[in-house]
């Protein structure tokens, strides 16, 4: 018989300035055990399985569907070229192109990849122990802060988007994480965050954690 | 925008405006200029779709990496101007390469039409905007024969061999 799973995903705060200007933006969290550090068995195989989903002519006419459309539209409108920095999703298939086949890099990691390809959703993972359990959001950095905590911090221009909590700020929107705040092999536990913009209904934001959730318990 | 405040010493001292219609309108004119550059998208994604049969478009050149970030008014006409200069380029190449294909179909009907007119013509599938790279030419028939007598013929090339061809196979490990 299996565990079934006591997860719920919260819907993170958007600061009201931010949420004005981008309609839509939104970011879902979640904190789940971390897992185990190597993949199952299972879960290699489902890469495996989804590796076969692309061919070249799927990924060009990838960025035409309506979920890529959304991200590298939202990605313009924020200041990203997505020839540039890929969206989450592009990239992935990318990959799989160059290397004939999505690799396992760890139980964590191929299950944000499974759910980034299921949904086409990306997912995040942060440790859970340096998270607020206020909750995670989306907000626009100002004067004097600063990316990640202790040491490793360093500065942000003001004006940046920012996935923060009320104590720090654990990533760029769609860029870097902090060092030192990502899923690491030492966390316990993990917070995973997914982001939704314009155009991503969102239950597939919320299905993307959920996906990820499931494919980290059972492969 | 500035407005001058007399303050009761009689000071004049200039007071920041910060009006709802001023913020409301920009703010518009913001979101009308998201509206043009989700349009722009579309149609630039579906330009690079229908321009990848053809050879693909060139990769413009990017911007350097940049951070997420709430854009102005100026940026995001940047942006819209950029990307509309993007899809007039495309448009064009597009448009270019089809008259190309257009021209190459139809020097290939003549060709099949007339080979005699055409001797030794040739015309590759890429031109043609087919996939794979066999090439359609005069060929007289029966060689140096075909060529005295004028029997002419327009054959299509198998393409190229596989690269570095099938090579030598492995050997089967006896046991």
């Amino acid at each position: 018989m299996t565990e079934e799973l006591d997860l719920r995903a919260a819907p993170g705060f958007v600061d009201e300035e931010v949420g004005a200007e981008l309609p839509g933006l939104r970011l879902d969290w979640m904190t789940m055990p971390r897992g185990p550090r190597s993949s199952p068995t299972a879960l290699v195989r489902r890469l495996g399985a989804l590796s076969n989903r692309y061919r070249g002519a799927s990924v060009v006419a990838m960025r035409t569907q309506p979920i890529p459309h959304a991200y590298r539209t939202f990605f313009r409108q924020i200041g990203l070229d997505p020839d540039v920095d890929r969206i989450p999703s592009e990239q992935a298939a990318v990959s799989r192109l160059l290397y004939g086949g999505f690799r396992s890099h760890g139980a964590l990691e191929d299950a944000l990849l499974v759910a980034l390809i299921e949904t086409g959703v990306p997912v995040w993972a942060l440790d859970a122990d340096l998270v607020d359990p206020g909750g995670l959001g989306i907000r626009t950095t100002v004067d004097g802060d600063v990316l990640g905590s202790g040491e490793q911090a360093h500065g942000v221009p003001p004006g940046r988007l920012v996935v923060a909590d009320a104590r720090c700020i654990h990533a760029m929107l769609f860029g870097q994480v902090a060092p030192g705040h990502g899923a690491g092999p030492r966390a316990r536990r993990v917070a995973v965050f997914s982001v939704g913009v314009e155009g991503v209904p969102a239950i597939h934001v919320e299905e993307a954690l959920w996906v990820c959730a499931e494919a980290l318990r059972t492969g | 925008m500035e407005l001058l405040e007399r303050v009761p010493g009689g000071t004049l001292v200039p007071q920041e405006i910060s009006s709802p219609v001023v913020d409301g309108g920009e703010r518009a004119a913001r979101r009308a200029l998201r509206g043009q550059i989700e349009r722009l998208e579309r149609e630039l994604s579906d330009a690079f779709v229908t321009a990848f049969s053809m050879g693909g478009l060139d990769q413009a050149a990017g911007h350097p990496r940049q951070q997420a970030r709430l854009l102005d008014l100026g940026e995001l006409e940047h942006v819209r101007d950029d990307l509309v200069e993007r899809l007039s380029c495309a448009r064009a190449w597009i448009s270019k390469r089809a008259d190309e294909q257009a021209a190459s179909r139809l020097a290939l009907e003549q060709m099949l039409l007339e080979p005699g007119k055409h001797r030794f013509e040739r015309v590759s599938c890429s031109d043609l905007g087919q996939p794979g790279c066999g090439a359609w030419e005069v060929r007289p028939r029966l060689g140096l024969i075909g060529m005295l007598m004028g029997w002419w013929q327009v054959k299509l090339s198998s393409g190229c061999p596989l690269a570095g061809g099938r090579g030598l196979a492995p050997r089967p490990a006896h046991s």
